[in-house]
C-alpha cells in the first residue's frame, strides 16, 4: 500500500459533520501534548512518536516513501 | 476590542443618520409595559426585533446611537445567515449588494503554496457566503424593521436595569431626559462590551488573544479579483500573517497581524498604516484609506444565555476572533433560535422551560464556535517554538499534499450548529442516511419553476411527508394532517413528491423535480420529517404515524407529553 497524502483523519467515535473537524482534533492534541516542554522535551517528545507511529504503520515501503517526502524540503 | 481613529470613512460618511424622535413615555406617570423591548439595533439585535414583529409579538427597539456600523466589521456572511435574512425579508438586497467569492490563495514566503475553488455546491437557492460591509446589512435590516413595525428608538441609551419576576424594568436616557420603561420580555443585544450585562452584574469568561490585528478598509479602482488571500509570514510583512478580502463598492478588507507589542494608537496612524499597504500592493497601486482599527480579539461567552426574562443574544451572549467570521453569523442563529420560542411562551402555548433549551442550544453553538475560531487564531498565531514549527511545516507539505492543506487553518468559515444534544430533539427509531439527523438545519433543494424547499420552510411547526406521487397518501392520514393543522400549536403538512401530478386536500404539494430533496433528506416515499420554526430538524421516521408525531411536537415545545 503506498503512503496515503489525501485527508485521512477520522473519528469512528463520533459523528463529524465537517470534513476538517477530525484533523483539527489531531492538531489541537498534537499542540497540546508539547505544551509546557522546552525544547529538548519537545525533541524527544516528537522522537517517540514517531517513533510509536512508526511501528504502528510497520510496512517499510510506506516509511521509506515518508522518510523521503519528508526530506524533500530541506 | 478596536477603537476607530478615523471617525471620517467617506463609505461609513454617507450612510444614512436615523430620525431621533421624542419618546411618547417621556413625562408619563407611569411606565407603560410592552411585551418584548431589544436593547441593541445592532446585526442582530435587529434581527431579533424582526422576527418577534413577524411572529406578531410588539417589539419596542431601543439603541444608544443613531447610525449604522462605523467601518465594516463584518464581512463574510455564510449561507446559513443568507437564509435567515431571507426569512426575515431581508436576504435579498443583501446578496445582490453583496460580493460573490469561491477562490482562495494561500501563500507562505513568498510562494503559493495553494489554491482552493469552492465551487459552491449545486442545488441550493443561497451560495456559501458573500461578502458585505456590515454597514449595509444593518442598514437593509433597519429598512425591514420599519416596514414591519417595530417602534425604532434611535438615541435611546439604556442606563439602569431591573428585572422583576414578571418584569424588567428600564432607564432610558434620551436627548430630552429619562424615562422608564418596562418590557415583559427583555432581549439584550448590546454588544461584546454589553452595558447591561455589566448592570446586571453577569460574567462572561473566556480569554483574550496575546495578538493585535490592524484592520483596515481600502478603496482601490483596480482589477483585483474577488479572491480571499491569506499570506503566512509574507516577505513584506515578515513573521505576521495578512489577509485580504473583497466588500462591495471596490472596497477592500485587509487584516495585518501586528503581534502583542505593537502600539495601537501609533499603528492606526495613516503614516504607519499606508506604507505597509503599499508594501503588500506594490507602488504603483492607487489606493484611499476609508477605515482603520486595531484590535485584540477574545473567544468567551456567559454561563448562560437566559437570566429569568433578560435573554442575551449576538455578542453580548458570546465573543469569538474573527477568523472563520462566527459573530454576527452566529448572532442571526442565535435570533433564529430564539423568537421563536419566545413566541410560544409569550402567547401561553408552551411553558417557562422552552427558553431554557435557548440557552442550552445556543451555549452548545457557541462553544463550537469558540473552539474553531480559537483554533484557527492558535494556528495563525502559533503560541510556542514547536508550535511554530508545526505550523511551518504544514504549510510547507501543503504545497503539494492534499493532507496537509485540509490541515491548514485560517478559518474555518461560520457553518450553522447541528443540535445534536438538544432536549427538544426526538431520537431516531429508524434507519436514515445523511445529514439530516434530528437537531440538523433542513438542508436546501430545488423545486420546480426556480422555486427552492427552504423558501417554503420555516416560521411554524412543519410536516415534510416524502411521497413519489401526491395521490398516493392514504385517506387516515391525510385526515391526520388536518387534525395536526388544528393543534394549539399547527403543524403544517407539506407534501413533496418525486413526481408532479395529483393534489392532497388543504395541503400544499411541492414537487422534487431533481430528486435532489429526496436524496438529501434520504426522504423515501412514506419518510415522514417535522420540522421546526428555525428550520431545524425536530424528528424524522419512516412512515406516518400520528401519536409519535404528537409526541415529537410536545418534546420540541418543552412539554411533558403531547400537545
Ligand atoms: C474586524 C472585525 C471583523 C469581523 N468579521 C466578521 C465577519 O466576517 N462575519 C461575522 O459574522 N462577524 C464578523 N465580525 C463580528 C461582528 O461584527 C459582530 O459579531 C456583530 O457586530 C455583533 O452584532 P451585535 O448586534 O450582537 O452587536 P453590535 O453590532 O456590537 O451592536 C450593539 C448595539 O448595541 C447598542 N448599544 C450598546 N449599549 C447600549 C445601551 N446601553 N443602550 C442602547 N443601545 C446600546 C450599540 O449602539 C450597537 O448598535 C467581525 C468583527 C470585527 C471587529
Amino acid at each position: 500500500m503506498p503512503l496515503n497524502v489525501q485527508p485521512n483523519f477520522h473519528d469512528p467515535d463520533r459523528r463529524r459533520f465537517r470534513d476538517y473537524s477530525a484533523g483539527d482534533d489531531f492538531y489541537e492534541l498534537l499542540i497540546e501534548a508539547h505544551r509546557g516542554l522546552d525544547e529538548a522535551q519537545s525533541a524527544k517528545l516528537n522522537a517517540r512518536l514517531i517513533l510509536l507511529l512508526a511501528n504502528h504503520i510497520g510496512d517499510l515501503s510506506v516509511l521509506r516513501e515518508a522518510v523521503e517526502l519528508a526530506r524533500e524540503r530541506d | 476590542m478596536g477603537e476607530s481613529l478615523r471617525g471620517s470613512s467617506p463609505h461609513a460618511a454617507h450612510r444614512p443618520k436615523f430620525a431621533y424622535r421624542r419618546p411618547p413615555e417621556l413625562g408619563a406617570a407611569a411606565a407603560v409595559r410592552h411585551p418584548v423591548v431589544v436593547v441593541g439595533a445592532g446585526p442582530v439585535g435587529l434581527a431579533a426585533a424582526i422576527d418577534c414583529r413577524l411572529k406578531g409579538l410588539p417589539v419596542v427597539l431601543l439603541d444608544e446611537d443613531d447610525i449604522v456600523s462605523i467601518g465594516s466589521r463584518g464581512l463574510c456572511y455564510a449561507k446559513r445567515s443568507l437564509e435567515i435574512l431571507d426569512r426575515l425579508g431581508c436576504g435579498d438586497p443583501v446578496c445582490a449588494k453583496g460580493v460573490n467569492w469561491n477562490v482562495g490563495r494561500t501563500f507562505f514566503h513568498e510562494r503559493e503554496i495553494y489554491r482552493f475553488d469552492l465551487v459552491p455546491e449545486p442545488d441550493h437557492k443561497r451560495p456559501g457566503m458573500v461578502n458585505l460591509q456590515q454597514y449595509y446589512i444593518e442598514e437593509y435590516e433597519v429598512e425591514r424593521a420599519q416596514a414591519v413595525g417595530v417602534d425604532l428608538r434611535w438615541k435611546n441609551r439604556v442606563v439602569g436595569v431591573d428585572p422583576h419576576a414578571d418584569h424588567v424594568r428600564l432607564d432610558v436616557e434620551t436627548p430630552d431626559g429619562r424615562y422608564a420603561i418596562e418590557a415583559q420580555w427583555l432581549i439584550v443585544a448590546d454588544g461584546a462590551r454589553s452595558p447591561l450585562r455589566r448592570l446586571l452584574g453577569l460574567d462572561v469568561e473566556g480569554k483574550v488573544f496575546r495578538d493585535r490585528f490592524l484592520i483596515a478598509d481600502v478603496v482601490m479602482a483596480a482589477d483585483f479579483p474577488a479572491e480571499r488571500w491569506f499570506w503566512f509570514d509574507p516577505p513584506f510583512h515578515p513573521g505576521q500573517s495578512v489577509l485580504l478580502h473583497r466588500q462591495a463598492d471596490n472596497v477592500w478588507r485587509i487584516d495585518f497581524q501586528l503581534g502583542w507589542d505593537a502600539d495601537p494608537d501609533a499603528e492606526k496612524r495613516p503614516e504607519r498604516v499606508i506604507p505597509r499597504i503599499r508594501a503588500m500592493l506594490g507602488d504603483d497601486r492607487e489606493f484611499e484609506l476609508d477605515w482603520v482599527s486595531v484590535y485584540t480579539f477574545q473567544c468567551r461567552r456567559m454561563a448562560k444565555f437566559r437570566h429569568g426574562r433578560v435573554l442575551f443574544i449576538g455578542d453580548a451572549a458570546h465573543q469569538v476572533s474573527p477568523f472563520g467570521a462566527r459573530g454576527a453569523n452566529s448572532g442571526f442563529q442565535d435570533v433564529d433560535n430564539l423568537a421563536w420560542k419566545l413566541q410560544l411562551v409569550a402567547t401561553g402555548r408552551a411553558p417557562d422551560r422552552l427558553l431554557d433549551t435557548y440557552s442550552e442550544e445556543r451555549v452548545a453553538a457557541a462553544d463550537e464556535n469558540i473552539l474553531n475560531s480559537t483554533r484557527s487564531t492558535d494556528f495563525i498565531t502559533p503560541k510556542s517554538g514547536m508550535s511554530r514549527v508545526f505550523r511551518d511545516a504544514v504549510l510547507e507539505l501543503a504545497e503539494r499534499h492534499d493532507f496537509a492543506r485540509r490541515l491548514v487553518n485560517s478559518g474555518r468559515l461560520s457553518m450553522p450548529t447541528v443540535y445534536e444534544d438538544s432536549a427538544l430533539n426526538t431520537r431516531d427509531t429508524d434507519a436514515f442516511a445523511g445529514a439530516m439527523v434530528p437537531g440538523a438545519p433542513a438542508a436546501d433543494a430545488p423545486l420546480e419553476e426556480d422555486d427552492w424547499l427552504i423558501d417554503e420552510l420555516g416560521g411554524r411547526f412543519q410536516l415534510l411527508l416524502f411521497v413519489d406521487h401526491a395521490g398516493e397518501l392514504p385517506r387516515p392520514v391525510v385526515d391526520a394532517l388536518a387534525v395536526l393543522d388544528r393543534l394549539p400549536i399547527p403543524v403544517e403538512s407539506i407534501v413533496i413528491a418525486r413526481h408532479a401530478g395529483g393534489a392532497v386536500a388543504n395541503t400544499r404539494v411541492l414537487v422534487d423535480a431533481k430528486g435532489v430533496a429526496a436524496e438529501r433528506y434520504d426522504g423515501r416515499s412514506g419518510t415522514v420529517y417535522l420540522i421546526r420554526p428555525d428550520q431545524h430538524v425536530a424528528a424524522r421516521w419512516r412512515r406516518f404515524d400520528l401519536a409519535s408525531i404528537r409526541a415529537a411536537l410536545g418534546r420540541a415545545t418543552g412539554h411533558d407529553a403531547e400537545v
